[in-house]
Order: C-alpha cells, then structure tokens, then sequence
C-alpha cells in the first residue's frame, strides 16, 4: 500500500533517467504507473463489503502520526477517480503534448501530484492527510504554472497556491484543535468520539477551520476565483485537476468529517449556504462566458457547489446524491474537458459562439461530448440521471425551507444543462463554418479517453446493480456513518421527483435553444468586475506586499545606529521596568571607602575630558580628551592596586594617542552631520543608558561577591606556578592557552593594518 | 570612592553609545574606546577597590599574609586592554582608508552596498 501511494513521487525523482529512453517512448511508461495503480485498487473493490480497512505504517508514533492508510468506500472511489481519469489523462498527454520541450517535467510533476492526491484520500491520520493536502498545493502550483513563460500563468498559479495554501494553514489549525479535543490524530479513532468533540466548546472553531480549509481548495465562493485563473493550465491538467482530484479534496475532505463533525446545525447550516450560494452564482455566470474551458471551470465550481450543498443538507439520501455526483461529475467532466482540449488542439480556438458542425469531422469525439452534455443534464439511462434524482429525494426531506432549497438546485440544474450542451453538444452540430473547414480529425490517443468515459457513464447509467451493492452502497455508508441499504433503480414510478426532473430537462433545453452565448453578453460581466472578490483578494494582497515592505523598511533601515536604538531602547525599558519594579536600591556605606581630595580632582579631570571628547569638533581635542581619559584611568589602577594594568594602560593609551595623531591627523574637522532634534534624542537615549549601567553597577556591587576562584588562583600562584605576581601567573600559566590565543588575535589584528596601509584601491589614480 | 566610580562609569557609557550614534566614523571610533574603558572600570570595581595591596606575593612568601586585590578582574581587564587596542588600531586605519578612497568620513554615504552598473 505505501508503495502504491509513493510510487508517484518514485517516479517523478527518477523523471531524467526514464527521459534517457527517449523522447518519444518514455511517455507510454509514464502512462503505465496510473494504470497500474488503478489496477491494483480495483483489487480492493471485493472486500468493500466488509467494512472499511486500515493498513499501517509507524511514522512518528511519539506524536501519533502514522501513515495509517484507510481504504472505505469514499477513499477507494477517489483512489479509482485518481488512477482511472489520471490513465486516461497520461495516456491523452502522450499526444496533446507531443514534443514540447518540457514533457518530462510535466510527467514528473503529474505523476507527483497524483502520488499527493492518493495520500490526501488515503490518509486515515489527519496530520499525514493535512502533510499530502499541501502538496498537492504545491504540486499543483507547478502544474498551473507549467506554461511559465506567460505571465497570466504564473498569476494564475500563485493565485491558486496562495488561496489553497492559506486555507492549508488553516486546515492544520483544524487538526491541531481536533487532535486536542479528541485526543488523537486518526480518523478511525475520531468517529466514535464525534459527540464529545460537538459538546466540547472548541467545536465551533474545528468547523470553521477545517470549512475554510474545505472551502478554499473546492473553489467556494468567495474563494472561488482561482478556479477559473487555473484554466491556464494545459487542458490535460485541467482535466486532471478540476473532474476528479485537486477541487473535490475539499468535498472529500468535508465528506469524510461528516461522521464526525456534520448532523449539528452549525456544520449544516453553513454548508448549505455556502455550497447553495455558491452553487447558483457560479451556474449563473457560465451562462455568460464564451470560451470552452472558462464555461467548464464555472460549471466546475457549481457543481461543487451542489456537492457542498448536499452534504450541507444532510439527509441519507442527499448524502448518497452527494456519493454519486462525485462520480458522475468526474467522469462527464473530465470527458468535457477531454473533448474541449481536442477541439483546441485541432481547431486552435476555444470560442463557443465560432464553433458548430464539427461531429462531422470527428465523429467519435462528438460521441464523447454528446453522452457527457445528456449525464451532465440528467438524462434517462445515464449516471447523471441517477445522481440527480436521488439528489432530488435528498433534497425534498430536507424539513424547512425545502421549496427554497428545490428551487434553487433546479434553477442551478438548468442552468447547468445548459453550459454541459453548449460544451458537448453545440460545437458539434449544425453546419460546419468554412473557416473551420480545414480541420483535420484527431488520433485514437485524444479520442479513445473521453470515448470510454462516455461508455463508463452509460454502463452504470443503464446497469446501476453493476455498481451499486460493491460500490455506491459502501461509498454511502462511509459518508453517511449508517448502515442503510437504498438500492439504485432506475424507475421510481410516477412521482414529484420525476417531475421536477422533467422540468429541469425541458426548462434546459428550452433555455438552451433560446439563450445564445455571446460576446456582448461576455463583456456585461466586466461591470462588476471592482467588486468580485478576485480583485478584492488582490488589492487585499497588494496592501499586505506594502505593508511588509514598510514593515521591513522600518526595522530593517539598513543604519546599524537604529538598530543599536532599538536593542538599546528594548533593554532599557525590559531591564528598567524591573528594576523599577521589584528591586530596591540601597547603599551599603560600609562598603564604601572613604574619598579623598585628589580623588576628587581625578573624577572631575576625567569627566571634563569625557565632555569634551564628546563634545568638541575638534578632532585633535578630542584626542587628547581621550587620551587624559586613559591616563585618568591608569591613576586609578594605580591607586586601587593594579600596577600591572596601570602599566599596560599606560603604554596602550600613548600608542593610541600617537596612531590616532599620526593616521587621523590630516582628515578634515568634524562636520556636523545630524540636526538638533536627532542629538537631543540621542542624547537623551544615551544618558538614560548611562544611568541605567550605573544603577546596574550599584546594584552588582552591592551583591556580595564570589571569590572562590580568585582565592585559588592567589593562594596556589606560587605553590603550583612558582610566581609571585598573581596577575602574571593567571595569564601565562593558569590561562596560558587564553593568552596565545590573544597573541594570535593582535598577530592577525597587526597584518589586517598593514595590509590596509599597503592596499592600494584606486591603482588608476596613483600608477 | 565607590560611587564617584560609578557616576564616571555611568558617564562614559552615556558617552560612548552618545558617541557610536553619530554619523562620523571618527566619531564612532571614540565612543567605542569610550566604552571600552568604560566596561574596564566597570569590571575592576566589582572587583572591589583594595588600596596598597597588589596581588604580588612579598619575596620569599609562598603565601599572602595580608589582604589583596582581586586578581581576576584585573587579569580579565589587562586582556581586555590588549585586545581592544588591536581592534582600535585596525579601525583606526580602517577610517583612514575608506576616507582616502571615498573622500567622506560620513557613514550615509557609504550605504550602497554595491556600485551601480
């Protein structure tokens, strides 16, 4: 099983060697993986019956995450959707791509995010199934970019990365909360719990987290705009993407929580505005688009506006509508898509209103999109039909609002009855224009995948038995949690189900024949274009780039004086705020030694000479301040009983004096670079700090002192290391090693002068 | 004693951050030898201040009799006197360099990391 589930990424880590076999073969071996697969997971299709299976894998068991592998009905439908569509669009790639220059990336990208998609539906543990949903994100991010060159691409699928990505974010936040709650990251582990994780008052918050989540990768409004952005994408990948795998993770997603989280209210309740809202909004303006594939991602959104919905509305039968739809909408999409590519392929334009007469040309591709627009209308003797009207039952046990909830699915209903025949039927009938009198029919490679979508959806149309029991019954049962059997037929006698049934096909046919879609109509949309929430997700996203950049320009100012403010003002109030708070400040005048006169006159010599180094604009004053500054200092090393630093000081102190005359001496007098308020201010942060230190001192000095190690060092100075001066003995014998690397330090100090002395940067100025 | 130590230590602090905010790198030189000593006063008077008694054994003691100064801090400081004078001494011609070829001692000028091309 882990195998079959990262065979995928297998495949795409080994994407240059596989392209050595050669350019035109190692496509068909690509091709090969999705089968297989799909192959090996009809094999589980038998022991559905029994219950749902896990197969375990230990991941990181310290935190409970394991990649724990559920197979159920609902796993097992999108794990056959996921090879069975990814086959048939690896296969039809083989030839829609033909040539391109970037074939084995594409491969390798397709055959990754398919091994993230199997995870995602897969994962019994949420944490691994949260790890795969990114990628996929990711992956798919690659896909929708693949045409990189063009910049409306790459738009396109940052768009896309930053809605799903976000709602990734928010998806782990989910987890995280459910895991708390529930005590555990497993799903199985999680559905007996579902009442205490309803009772317990983070649930409103999981809802909404894992909504979002939901929301954003199924396209619901308002996150619904990078949907259409990702037709960019090559058709294969938007075949790929938006009939069976990238936008119904949020639909399985929700489905799958359903156990635990739905039946309440509030999970009901948003579900079925949200999914209703966006349902017809999105089924309203396909109604207005003219070109094929943007007609298809708005149908797309719609009809997981309808999945939402149902699963909102909650009832069995909704939720067995809900089970059915997925697949009926997989296969009729993806084989709308299957055939929009075609028509591009070999037509060039994607134009609804140019195109008509091609069934001519190619027969069987019409075939393809005939049976594809009747399933997606719900006619008799195809899956569609099924879905719908168990759909309808669904609906009509709703309990209130119901007459509201009908309307508004059968208005959605007509509606996209309506976009499935302009795609599939109408650029195939009629006269064929002369312009597209040239057009050459396609090869079986295009043609055979969308023709076998279209008998897969008759087959089941017509024998629902052949899946029912094996299948849909377990599929609903995972859904749904219950153990109910509602067998499929295909006959319900004469009933309001029936009826509303015929009115969709009537009013759709009728609305198809009367409403015409146009250029004019397209351009009306524009209107509203200010206030769609694709533009108001991107001024949002433009504020947010404005403001990190004025965040970063404040902070990151690239003057090191500001950053020094703000560590020194940080520390100042940190530190200061405690020191104000909690300690108390007092002077021990025990300690204290008793001043006398010259001492005095010593810190008055030293704090003139501090003033004036600070203060003068005189470099050669500032100097010689500084330098009565270390000869100050060295009085008093004197006096306190360190003629070891007293001496050094001294000899350091002159030699910076006489460096600091010779090299700075011809520079030019100190300029005054800064304006008065920026010196009071630094004047100001300077002696808070100031103060601040001395306080700190006091407050050291205060402390009683540990001595234990200058202790040793004095009484063992001779006993151990034969010197008498304590201070020599630590620094060549004690710390010897201490001071050779110090040695080493004035050693590299003294080459970096001399090599900046000999360095000669402006050679054209001096040859 | 003690706490005119302190007020001096507190000044030269002031000093030295006052010094290392200008826009002058001769300036930014002053505060740092500022601080420098600044931070050496600071260690040597928590040592506690001793008058008359350096750490240095009498001859022919093996062991002190009398009190003594601390030894560490200033065996702390003498390294910190060393050390700070290379890195003065570098910065030193450091400033001296960068005016040459620049011709400005003004750290704005210097914010371009990289020459136009």
């Amino acid at each position: 099983m882990i195998t079959a589930v990262f065979l995928g990424f297998i495949f795409a880590a080994f994407t240059p060697v596989l392209r050595k076999l050669g350019q035109s073969v190692f496509p068909w071996v690509y091709s090969l993986l999705p089968l297989g697969l799909f192959v090996y997971f009809l094999g589980w299709l038998p022991g559905l019956s029994n219950g749902p299976q896990v197969v375990g894998y230990p991941w990181i068991p310290s935190y409970g995450i394991n990649l724990d592998f559920r197979i159920d009905g609902l796993s097992l439908l999108f794990a056959l959707l996921i090879t069975g569509i990814g086959s048939l669009v690896f296969f039809y790639s083989t030839y829609y791509l033909k040539g391109h220059p970037a074939l084995d990336r594409f491969y390798g990208f397709l055959s990754m995010f398919m091994a993230s998609m199997l995870g995602l539906v897969l994962s019994d543990n949420l944490m691994a199934m949260f790890i795969f949903w990114e990628l996929t994100s990711i992956s798919s991010f690659f896909l929708i970019g693949f045409n990189h060159e063009e910049k409306s691409s790459r738009k396109s699928a940052l768009t896309a990365l930053g809605i799903t990505g976000f709602g990734g974010l928010v998806l782990l936040a989910g987890v995280v909360l459910i895991g708390t709650v529930g005590g555990s990251f497993s799903f199985s582990a999680l559905v007996p719990l579902s009442e205490t994780i309803q009772n317990s008052p983070s649930y409103v918050w999981i809802v909404g987290l894992f909504m979002i989540g939901a929301f954003t990768k199924s396209a619901q409004f308002p996150f619904h705009f990078w949907l259409p952005g990702a037709m960019k994408a090559p058709t294969p990948v938007s075949t790929y993407l938006h009939s069976a795998t990238m936008v119904k993770a949020g639909i399985y997603l929700l489905a799958r929580m359903t156990p635990v989280l739905g039946a309440n209210p509030i999970w009901n309740d948003t579900l079925l505005w949200v999914g209703g809202i966006t349902m017809f909004y999105a089924a309203a303006h396909s109604l207005f688009r003219v070109d094929l594939k943007s007609i298809l991602a708005y149908s797309t959104i719609s009809a997981l506006g309808i999945l939402v919905f149902l699963l909102g509305v909650g009832t069995e039968k909704a939720l067995l509508g809900a089970g059915l739809f997925i697949l009926a909408h997989a296969l009729y999409k993806a084989a709308l898509f299957l055939v929009t590519g075609i028509i591009d392929h070999q037509t060039g334009t994607r134009n609804v209103p140019g195109l008509k007469g091609l069934g001519k040309v190619m027969p069987m591709v019409a075939f393809g999109g005939v049976v594809a627009a009747l399933s997606s209308a719900g006619f008799p003797l195809f899956l569609g039909f099924l879905s719908k009207e168990v759909m309808y039952e669904g609906v009509l046990a709703l309990g209130n609002l119901t007459i509201v909830a009908v309307a508004i699915l059968v208005l959605t209903k007509i509606f996209l009855l309506v976009a499935g025949f302009w795609a599939g039927i109408k650029p195939f009938v009629g006269h064929l224009p002369t312009e597209l009198a040239s057009v050459k029919g396609p090869p079986p490679t295009l043609w055979i995948p969308p023709v076998l979508l279209g008998i897969c959806t008759i087959i089941t149309g017509v024998y629902p038995a052949l899946i029912d029991s094996s299948f849909v019954q377990p599929l609903f049962h995972a859904i749904s949690g219950s153990n109910e059997i509602y067998t499929l037929k295909l006959w319900h006698g004469f009933n309001l189900v029936l009826l509303l049934s015929l009115i969709t096909l009537g009013a759709g046919v009728a609305l198809y024949f009367f409403w015409k879609p146009s250029d004019t109509k397209f351009a009306k949309t524009f209107r509203f274009e200010s206030t769609s929430p694709e533009s108001l997700f991107e001024s949002g996203g433009n504020l947010f780039l404005r403001f990190s950049r004025f965040w970063t320009d404040f902070f990151q100012n690239g003057y090191l004086r500001n950053y020094f403010i703000t560590i020194l003002a940080f520390l100042i109030l940190v530190t200061g705020y405690r020191l104000l708070g909690g300690v108390d400040i007092h002077i021990d005048w025990e300690q204290i030694s008793s001043v006398s006169f010259y001492e005095v006159i010593l810190t008055a010599m030293m704090a003139v000479s501090i003033g004036i180094a600070v203060l003068t604009h005189s470099r050669t004053m500032a100097i010689l301040a500084l330098g009565i500054v270390g000869f100050v200092n060295c009085l008093f090393f004197l006096f306190f009983s360190a003629p070891d630093l007293a001496m050094t000081q001294f000899s350091i102190d002159t030699l910076t004096v006489v460096l600091f005359m010779l090299v700075l001496f011809r520079l030019p007098k100190n300029k005054k670079l800064s304006s008065n308020p920026i010196r009071i201010r630094d004047g100001i942060i300077s002696l808070v700090f100031g103060a601040f230190i001395a306080i700190l001192t006091l407050e050291v000095f205060e402390s009683p002192s540990q001595t234990d190690v200058s202790t040793f060092h004095a009484e063992n100075a001779y006993l151990l290391a034969k010197g008498r001066n304590v201070v020599n003995v630590i620094l060549v014998d004690f710390r010897a090693s201490d001071t050779i690397v110090e040695t080493v330090v004035l050693v590299i100090a003294a080459i970096g002068v001399y090599t900046l002395m000999k360095l000669d940067l402006n050679p054209q100025k001096n040859p | 004693m003690e706490l005119l130590l302190v007020f001096l230590i507190g000044l030269m602090h002031a000093g030295g951050v006052y010094m290392l905010l200008r826009r002058s790198m001769f300036k930014m030189i002053i505060g740092l030898i500022l601080l420098g000593n600044g931070a050496n006063l600071l260690i040597f008077l928590l040592g506690r201040l001793v008058k008359g008694h350096p750490p240095v054994m009498a001859d022919g003691m093996k062991v002190f009799t009398d009190i003594y100064a601390d030894p560490l801090p200033q065996a702390v400081i003498l390294t910190a006197i060393v050390i700070g004078f290379g890195l003065q001494s570098f910065a030193i011609i450091l400033i001296k360099k960068v005016y040459k070829v620049l011709e400005t001692d003004d750290l704005d000028e210097l914010n371009s990391s990289e020459e136009e091309i």
